[in-house]
């Protein structure tokens, strides 16, 4: 998530609200598994091109790192449970 | 208003562990307003809980309501012709909100999802605090409009103890001590002289102490 520079928000403090109700969406995704590092805010102004590009590289490579979204991988799992079950039960 | 705060997402899901189709129902009154139980809150359990039970392989159905009001029959009712569809309630009213829902869906476990804390006032947004404990016997008249019970840590009558130092209270030094509070209150409105009405023993059957209360006004029953 992007927020303009703290201090220049065209809403006044509208950035650092949102910063808490990030931090807020990190405790929850913590606490249910997913991982509130997958979450991040930064802050940025329009003028600052290679500092996006760096933000972005940093979360890319953040996120390769933690892997798929756990709720996929359980569904995949579950497919794949369910296929292997199907083709056994075709041999029975 | 009645102030709760909702309970860790992990205690609501052990609480629901067994089921896979449930109601989350929230609140448009108090916990609205403390932003523990309202529609917006009804929205964000239930993606956290959907989203944990999709993580642990255990999908689960969610139906989102936000009744006007869980402590009235009327309301409740809203929910009836469905209640029934599913396995489990979970709550994000207050305690008595999650009662009386338990009361009149008797064939489906209810869970809360929010500890009700205190009958408070928000003092600023997003900070709530306690000013009455409904105690059944107001005194406000005589302690400048700040309640001895709610604000004073031991709930002392007749003025302060000797815990309180600089206004503050010996329980916890951020705490304003309730009976400084009271003095000051008395002296801005130039009635210091209340402080010598002495309030006797109090009647606590009033209070909890008697028991779940009740109260009938024989003009409004049908």
């Amino acid at each position: 998530m992007a927020g303009c520079m703290e201090g220049n928000c065209h809403y006044l403090t509208g950035n650092l609200r949102a910063r808490k109700r990030v931090e807020y969406t990190k405790k929850i995704l913590d606490e249910i598994g997913i991982g509130g590092e997958r979450l991040e805010m930064y802050n940025m102004s329009a003028a600052q091109g290679p500092r996006f590009v760096e933000i972005a590289n940093e979360m890319t490579e953040r996120i390769k790192k933690l892997g798929p979204n756990p709720i996929k991988l359980a569904a995949s799992t579950k497919s794949e449970e369910g296929a292997q079950k199907e083709r056994e039960e075709c041999f029975v | 208003m009645i102030i709760g705060k909702g309970k860790s997402i992990k205690d609501i899901l052990a609480m629901i562990e067994n089921h896979s189709k449930i109601i989350v129902a929230g609140c448009r009154g108090c916990v609205t307003v403390c932003a523990a139980g309202g529609e917006k809150e009804v929205g964000i359990l239930s993606a956290a809980l959907s989203l944990a039970r999709g993580k642990d392989g255990k999908p689960i159905e969610i139906k989102e309501v936000t009744l006007e009001r869980q402590c009235d029959s009327e309301y409740l009712e809203s929910i009836r012709s469905f209640v029934d569809e599913y396995e489990a309630v979970v709550s994000i009213a207050c305690g008595a909100g999650v009662q009386f829902m338990a009361e009149k869906f008797r064939k489906i476990p209810l869970y809360p999802g929010i500890d009700t804390n205190f009958i408070g006032v928000t003092e600023a947004q997003g900070v709530w605090t306690e000013r009455c404990q409904a105690c059944g016997d107001c005194k406000l008249h005589i302690t400048g409009g700040i309640c001895p019970i709610s604000r004073c840590a031991k709930s002392l009558f007749n003025g302060p103890c000797g815990g309180s130092a600089k206004g503050k209270c010996e329980v916890n030094p951020e705490v304003d001590c309730g009976w400084q509070l009271i003095y000051d209150r008395l002296k801005e409105l130039g009635k210091l002289d209340q402080l010598e009405i002495i309030i006797p023993i109090n009647d606590w059957s009033n209070s909890r102490d008697g028991g779940p209360r009740k109260i009938i006004r024989e003009d409004l029953t049908l």
